[in-house]
């Protein structure tokens, strides 16, 4: 979540879910909140049905919340600055803006707003392919309300300039004082358990737990002095990501890889690459409950332990730190992942020893200002959100309240940009991947048991009615899909839900791994690949 | 603010409480059975009927608004008689299948049934067959343990906002049917809400019983909004994910990941010793031998070619704890900072 760090100083969401019960409106954008977080969506149901809150849906997608919304629309993916720019140029224009917290709590309007200039109503309905009015009428719904709370997803942060469009959505909220306010925020929602966790702990090249940066030497040398290394001893180099740790595996750059509880090779970008990528590894070990596509590529296999069979940790999208408990005995000869590292660890020549997860949450809480009060005691019964500096610390629900974490909330200039992959003649159509309510990420866990594949057995493409029309396919047909890098074949499943021109494939199914298809091309930043915008063409399969 | 007494006892309680809610507020219990704190007041039942001063017939305690001045009584011979004879007229076709049923133990008819003494129903009525298919294959659906509570109806139309099933038919031969298969969402919140034994997980069925199980209470581990749950377990063996009312983010709520999914954690898929790859083919291994060899390889790798030579990537399914010594890993034993993990996806 490079996006909102950079512009708050911090990359979580900023206000509690409960929060949107408060909201006047709230823009819900990339994200199919019914089906990747089923409660969150009752919630905003609630909001509407009980407190007259209004929803303003804005998506390539016609998700199914636009059921509940006020107001919807479909701009042409890819096209997100452009619409947000359009909306903050009327909103500035009509006077809707907070000019006193603007003034007060913010820096860098004046180049920010000059740049918005130019997008105008016009120029961004060339763009967004959205009319005029709706543009006003959205920006309205927005930008009278207060509070106005913002919620976003993958279908924001997966393209090449995901990182601009999460600036620019910070933008939108600090412009009309959405910052710091109950029913207010920009947020994030977080598609698995621990991606809030696994930030927090430093699992980032570039920063340590509680995001202090490897690149300043007294983080450095503190970290040092509390693993007991020498005081240079730790690498002052931001490590590589995971989109550039493949690729440097196919150079021969990184010899060997460990995996912990990831199955990259069925949700990475461009996948035929990515199994080229790992044949090159010298060495590649894979820690995981099950033998996952990702693992019968390793040359060891660790057996790992699920959530049921450990104590610890995970963090919530609103940053609210909470309990796991064992509740079963481990099968077989697997071992808690945390003996697995720690053993591991020993046996390299570094000592690690621990008697329980207890005593690693109470190491990280020395070493962690924001998780400083975070104790098992404290969360035995209910959660903390953090940052929560001691043990007195009830804990901080709602982020940025008087002022931002790294002082002034700072406007972005941020220009549109046209994605990566454009449909052109040759592929025309849009392809985005996602997930449904009924499965999780790679399926290694949802796909197990019978409960959840009787209710979604199958893989299937959702397109419009109006391009099966066209391409002379039914219901249940078979497709073929195809884009620059590769191929798959799919059951069509028609639906108004994508727009003319869309198609849509989730990606749960290892036999069919949409993401043959995808682009790897990254964010400069945040280095997440574009998968929501690929250019394929669709087929009727023979 | 509006003052009465319940039982002789004098309550203050904002206008627009009702008699139900002014009674819990201070300890006086009324018993229920459609009456569910995150619905609005149903009013089916007719459990929680009181007296008013003043007023002829009794009045249902869960949908009557406070009045000022008002002397209600909770708890009457008069009162237990119309209890007894509300719930008799639920049992007349009630099949008492207690000794089969996953409700039994913690079923709010059959606690009921059991303080009011009820030994006998004179009551008959001719039984009407139902079929009993429901709107998702998860929940298996009991029509003759149903009591047209509505519980189930109003959670799936407040709560999910979705409205996926409906009563049809009256009297006797009344059900809950599904209006639409097709938007059901397989979510359960229907099955948490049922105060019987009308609505049952079908993956769960005779597979425990409830003063057998051990409930502990933990976090989803599927998405990120985080609610809370418990894992039902019996024999080692996860039977059913259950919710408390009002616990979490979730207040009770769940998806259908988060409740039915749990069947991968006791799945004969699992693997169970660690693995080492020869000449293609996997082969069972000892720790001691899987370890040294990945200790060995990093160790050589480390030494020829630097710390930067190895890349790890951490888990977003993983606990704070082991991301925390995974990157401790990295970073103090390895001495990189190549380490991820796949949140930016
Ligand atoms: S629903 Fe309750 S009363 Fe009826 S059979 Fe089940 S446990 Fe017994
Ligand atoms: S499972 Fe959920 S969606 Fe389906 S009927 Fe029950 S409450 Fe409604
Ligand atoms: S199924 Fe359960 S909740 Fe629904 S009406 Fe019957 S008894 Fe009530
Ligand atoms: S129950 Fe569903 S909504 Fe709740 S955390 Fe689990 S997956 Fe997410
Ligand atoms: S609890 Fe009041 S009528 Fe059912």
């Amino acid at each position: 979540m490079a996006g909102l760090a950079a512009t708050f100083g911090s990359g979580a969401m900023t206000n509690p879910i409960k929060d949107v019960l408060k909201s006047e409106t709230v823009l819900v954008t990339g994200t199919n909140t019914t089906e990747n977080h089923p409660i969150f969506a009752n919630y905003l149901k609630e909001a509407v049905l009980k407190h007259g809150t209004k929803i303003l849906v804005i998506d390539p997608r016609r998700i199914d919340l636009v059921d509940y919304a006020e107001l919807y629309l479909q701009p042409k993916p890819g096209t997100d600055i452009a619409w947000i720019n359009g909306l903050m140029h009327i909103i500035i224009k009509e006077g809707w803006a907070a000019q006193e917290y603007v003034a007060e709590r913010c820096e860098g309007y004046e180049d920010f707003a000059k740049n918005l200039e130019k997008y105008t109503p016009e120029y961004v309905s060339g763009i967004t392919g959205l009319s005029e009015d709706e543009l006003y009428a959205a920006a309205k719904l927005y930008g009278q309300a207060s509070p106005a709370s913002i919620l976003y997803a993958m279908g924001i942060t997966q393209h090449s300039c995901g990182t601009d469009n999460v600036k620019s959505l910070g933008n939108l909220a600090m412009l009309c004082g959405n910052m710091g306010v109950e029913g207010g925020g920009v947020n994030p929602l977080r598609g698995q358990n621990n991606v809030q966790g696994a930030c927090d702990m430093g699992g980032l090249p570039n920063v340590y737990t509680g995001y202090q940066k490897v690149d300043i030497p007294e983080v450095r040398e503190k970290f040092a002095k509390a693993w007991g290394l020498e005081a240079d001893a730790l690498d002052a180099n931001p490590g590589l990501v995971l989109t550039e740790m493949f690729p440097a595996a196919a150079e021969g750059k990184v010899k060997a890889m460990y995996i912990m509880g990831e199955n990259p090779l069925v949700s990475d970008p461009d996948l035929t690459h990515i199994e080229h990528c790992v044949e090159a590894l010298d060495f590649f070990v894979v820690q995981d409950l099950f033998m996952t596509e990702t693992a019968k590529m390793a040359d060891v296999v660790l057996p790992g332990v699920s959530f049921a069979e450990k104590d610890g940790t995970f963090v919530n999208s609103e940053r609210v730190v909470q309990r796991i408990r064992k509740a079963l005995t481990i099968p077989g000869e697997a071992r808690e992942d945390r003996e697995i590292i720690a053993e591991l660890s020993t046996r390299m020549g570094y000592e690690m020893k621990y008697e329980s997860a207890e005593a690693i949450m109470q190491e990280i809480s020395q070493v962690t200002p924001s998780y400083g009060g975070i104790t098992y005691e404290r969360i035995a019964e209910k959660g903390l959100a953090w940052p929560c500096p001691d043990t007195d610390h009830p804990g901080t629900p709602i982020l940025h309240v008087s002022n931002f974490s790294r002082g002034k909330g700072l406007f972005f200039t941020i220009d549109h940009q046209p994605p990566a992959e454009n449909a052109d003649a040759e592929y025309p159509f849009i392809l985005t991947t996602g997930r449904v309510h009924s499965h999780f990420h790679t399926g290694t866990m949802t796909r197990k048991g019978e409960g959840l594949n009787k209710v979604h057995p199958e893989i299937k493409a959702e397109i419009n009615p109006e391009d099966a029309a066209r391409l002379g396919v039914e219901d249940g047909d078979l497709l073929s899909i195809s884009s620059r890098r590769g191929s798959i074949e799919v059951k069509a499943w028609l639906s108004d839900r994508p727009a003319a021109g869309l198609v849509f494939v989730p990606f749960h199914f290892h036999e069919v791994a949409v993401n043959r298809l995808t682009n790897a091309v990254l964010d400069p930043v945040a280095k997440i690949p574009e998968y929501k915008v690929c250019a394929v063409k669709v087929e009727k399969a023979v | 603010m509006v003052t009465l007494t319940i039982d002789g006892k004098e309550v203050t309680v904002p206008q627009g409480t009702t008699i139900l809610e002014a009674a819990k507020s201070v300890d006086i219990r009324i018993p229920t059975l459609c009456y569910h704190e995150r619905l609005n007041p149903i009013g089916s039942c007719r459990m929680c009927v009181v007296e008013i001063d003043g007023f002829g017939h009794p009045m249902a305690a869960c949908t009557t608004p406070v009045e000022d001045g008002i002397e209600v009584t909770t708890n009457s011979d008069r009162l237990t008689r119309i209890r007894q004879d509300s719930l008799k007229l639920i049992l007349v076709n009630h099949p008492l299948d207690c000794p089969i049923c996953d409700k039994g133990g913690e079923c709010l008819l059959q606690d009921l049934v059991y303080e009011h003494g009820i030994d006998k129903v004179e009551y008959t009525a001719a039984k009407v067959d139902r079929d009993s298919l429901y709107a998702t294959p998860l929940i298996r659906y009991w029509p003759d343990r149903c009591i047209m509570c509505l519980r189930c109806v109003t959670a799936c139309q407040e709560i999910k906002g979705i409205g996926a099933i409906s009563i049809e038919g009256d009297g006797y031969g009344a059900q809950v049917v599904a209006v639409d298969p097709e938007i059901c969402q397989s979510c359960g919140e229907c099955l948490q809400v049922c105060p019987t034994g009308a609505l049952t997980a079908d993956l769960s069925r005779y597979r425990g019983r409830t003063w057998l199980i051990d409930r502990v209470p933990t976090t989803c581990t599927y998405c990120g909004c985080g609610c809370q749950l418990e894992l039902n377990v019996q024999n080692n063996q996860v039977i059913a994910v259950t919710t408390k009312d009002g616990v979490g983010v979730n207040q009770g709520s769940l998806c259908v990941k988060g409740r039915f999914g749990y069947e991968f954690i006791n799945s004969d898929d699992r693997l169970k010793t660690p693995m080492i790859k020869q000449n293609g083919e996997f082969q069972e291994a000892s720790w001691d031998e899987a370890l040294s060899l990945v200790a060995e390889k990093f160790s050589a790798i480390k030494a020829e070619h630097g710390g930067g030579a190895i890349g790890g990537l951490t888990s977003a399914r993983c606990s704070n704890e082991e991301n925390y010594l995974f990157q401790k890993f990295m970073r103090a034993a390895i001495g990189t900072n190549n380490v991820d993990h796949c949140a930016r996806l």
